[in-house]
């Protein structure tokens, strides 16, 4: 799978470039400024990008606006935005497009080889991977959410693991349910937020995400 | 029909200004009078009611600049003197003599109070001046009207009718303008001097300066004490876990693999604490984004639902812009949490060069800054930078809090020299036009002197010699009344805003 590394931290870049390459990755292009990161992500078009939100020359955003600047140019490119600390606006805007293939954690979620790897891959492949501080926000946000209020407690849980992305099966596995339990708990919450049930994990995800994003 | 409507409006202003003029007049006299009678016959008790006759009087015009001609006024008087406080054995102190009652002593100190406040003699030379710069100016179609009244009963209409249809004519464009001016002159007269202003600006800036650096020092000692007991303690034990893990790595492998994981553990803590003190010192998507797209993230993160409309030229300075930033967040926080609000609107504009943050909420009301800690901890914040919070919190709802900052953008320097020279000439000819070719002409003219000397209207044939003195009486008003206007001007749009 080839990927494309955006971060300007000399060490943090090498420790990504060692990480994906021992899981199989090959690491076609590893950058260090927004410019260069936009330039790469158009002309390599990899499987996955890998991209820090906070980049030179103006150590702003500038790795957050190529992203979108290159899903603007290559739809449906899929992006891993990493950074030292999440937005809810950022993740929307991420997400605006609608078309999935977003991943959106805070760089600590690196320390977890094993579980980052699974995000990178899950959002190669069209899923989400949102960081769960994004999607506490989010339940924050909405604590006055009608719909919300009326899920029992298990029933919000797998709504929280169902919102970073996770399939059924991994929904299952964390919160030691058998599958059918999961599919269970799915069904009854999207009844109660009263929307249109899906058999594609992905779009159902996105349904989720847009429904917190309402408010 | 609005247009004669306004018309009609600004006549009857610009009448009732120039009737207000008279009694103005009439006050500036007596309190003339009255200085007169202190301070060469010694009555000096007359003094304090003929002052405060005329405060009276300046305070109703005042009134009216803002409400009618939209030029505010503040009050230049300096404040009252305190009433004299007894010593413990009962007497009163005043310099070196001890009374037995309060009544000398209070009245020496209204005295110098009123005496030494430049605003007082300000007073006195605009009741003096205000019937020729302004009422006169502001009454020239009334006068008009009634110039042509009296040449009709003098036999001659047609005469008369000229000067009432001129007045008619004029007096849509000449009385806005009347009333305007009236109300900058006032200005000029009646606001605080460029030197009550600044003491008074700098007695702000002191206290303002002060608590910004106290508070400053104070949030430096929070961060130090967080960074001590948080991230720093948390590196040491992370350090310490790391070097136990290398001793047991031969001997006991497991273990060491537990202790490296409670390193990482902690390390993710200690992330989660520095990322929360960050975002309470400068939050990152105020630096990465600006003020707009911070707030919309505030927007987002609050329970409520916000919304939110920005208007910005540029950025702002990064002090400032986080100064706005903290205040909305905490103006948000409030809502939520004392408020019972689900709904918010937030509004970011620039007007002119400052920067105003409008906050609404539909909650229930009744926060007073007096009282909450929060609202005193952001006009703090906001004092730094000349800023101001006003709340207006109705009990029943709804809350609204307008911050404004001012200077937060550059404005282009506006072109004054034209004015200037304007308001200079204004100056120079004013004096000429009022008294030798009018004032002293109508003398001349009353005595029915032979003498022509250089007085304009006396070389007119007969019937258009009134008419011409009048007209210089008005030209001469008019024109000094400019020059205070222009001079009120040049100092608001060089002064730079200074509020």
């Amino acid at each position: 799978m080839r990927v494309v590394l955006a971060e300007d931290l000399h060490l943090l870049r090498e420790g990504l470039v060692a990480l994906l390459r021992a899981h199989g990755f090959e690491v076609v292009a590893a950058v260090e400024s927004g410019p260069e990161l936009l330039t790469a992500l158009v002309g390599e078009r990899p499987d996955v990008a890998v991209v820090d939100v906070r980049l030179p020359p103006t150590f702003t955003d500038e790795g957050l606006q190529a992203v979108l600047a290159a899903r603007r140019q290559v739809p449906g490119l899929p992006v891993l935005v990493l950074s030292q600390h999440v937005e809810q606006l950022y993740a929307r805007e991420l997400l605006a497009d609608g078309s999935g293939g977003v991943g959106y954690l805070l760089k600590d979620r690196v320390f977890n080889g094993e579980q980052f790897v699974d995000a990178v891959r899950r959002v190669a492949a069209g899923g989400t991977a949102m960081d769960p501080e994004v999607i506490a926000r989010l339940l924050a946000s909405n604590a006055r959410n009608e719909p919300l209020g009326r899920l029992t407690p298990r029933e919000r849980e797998v709504l929280e693991l169902m919102a970073e992305g996770r399939s059924n099966a991994a929904i299952g596995q964390r919160l030691f349910l058998s599958d059918s339990a999961v599919g269970k708990h799915t069904a009854n919450i999207f009844t109660k937020l009263g929307l249109a049930a899906s058999d594609d994990d992905n779009r159902r995800v996105l349904a989720v995400l847009a429904f917190l994003n309402s408010k | 029909m609005a247009s004669a409507r306004s018309t009609l409006t600004a006549l009857a202003r610009s009448t009732a200004l120039a009737g207000l003029a008279l009694l103005g007049l009439a006050a500036g006299l007596a309190m003339l009078v009255a200085v007169m009678l202190t301070f060469l016959v010694g009555l000096v008790f007359v003094f304090p009611p003929a002052v405060r006759f005329a405060r009276a009087v300046t305070r109703r015009q005042r009134g009216l600049a803002s409400r009618w001609s939209g030029v505010p006024i503040d009050d230049p008087y300096r404040p009252a003197p305190p009433p004299p406080v007894p010593q413990a054995d009962g007497w009163y102190r005043d310099g070196r003599t001890l009374y037995r009652k309060p009544t000398i002593p209070a009245f020496n100190k209204r005295w110098n109070w009123m005496t030494k406040d430049p605003a007082t003699w300000r007073d006195l030379a605009f009741l003096v001046s205000a019937p020729l710069a302004g009422g006169f100016v502001a009454a020239a179609p009334l006068l008009a009207v009634a110039y042509g009244v009296a040449w009709a009963a003098g036999g001659n209409p047609a005469m008369g009718a000229v000067w009432i249809l001129l007045a008619v004519i004029v007096a849509p464009w000449y009385a806005p303008w009347a009333v305007r001016l009236h109300g900058q002159v006032a200005a000029a007269l009646l606001g605080p001097t460029e030197k009550a202003r600044l003491a008074q600006r700098v007695t702000r800036l002191d206290a303002a300066r002060t608590e910004a650096v106290d508070s400053q020092a104070a949030e430096l000692r929070r961060i130090e004490r967080d960074l001590h007991d948080g991230a720093q303690a948390r590196l040491v034990a992370i350090g310490m876990t790391i070097g136990a893990a290398e001793q047991l790595l031969e001997s006991d492998p497991q273990a060491a693999r537990a202790l490296l994981g409670k390193a990482r553990e902690a390390s993710a803590t200690a992330l989660q604490e520095i990322r929360r003190l960050v975002r309470g010192i400068h939050p990152p998507v105020l630096a990465e984004r600006g003020l707009g797209d911070a707030v919309r993230a505030l927007a987002l993160d609050s329970p409520l639902r916000v919304h939110v409309t920005v208007d910005l030229p540029e950025r702002a300075s990064a002090p400032l812009e986080s100064a706005a930033y903290f205040a909305v967040s905490e103006l948000l926080a409030n809502a939520a949490r004392h408020g019972d609000a689900t709904e918010a609107w937030v509004d970011v504009s620039a007007q002119g060069p400052a920067l105003r943050v409008t906050v609404t909420d539909d909650g229930h009301g009744g926060a007073d800054p007096e009282r909450g800690t929060g609202l005193r901890g952001i006009e703090r914040r906001l004092g730094a930078f000349d800023g101001v919070l006003a709340v207006n919190s109705p009990v029943g709802g709804p809350t609204t809090a307008v911050i404004e900052l001012p200077r937060a953008f550059r404005t282009r320097p506006a072109p004054t020299t034209p004015w200037r020279y304007f308001g200079r000439l204004c100056w120079a000819l004013w004096p000429i036009a009022l008294f030798p070719q009018g004032l002293v002409a109508m003398v001349f003219k009353l005595v029915g002197s032979p003498v022509k000397s250089w007085f304009l209207a006396l070389y007119m044939p007969g019937p258009f010699q009134w008419p011409a003195i009048v007209g210089m009486i008005l030209l001469g008003g008019g024109l000094l009344a400019v020059a205070l206007a222009t001079t009120v001007r040049t100092r608001e749009t060089e002064g730079g805003g200074c509020a």
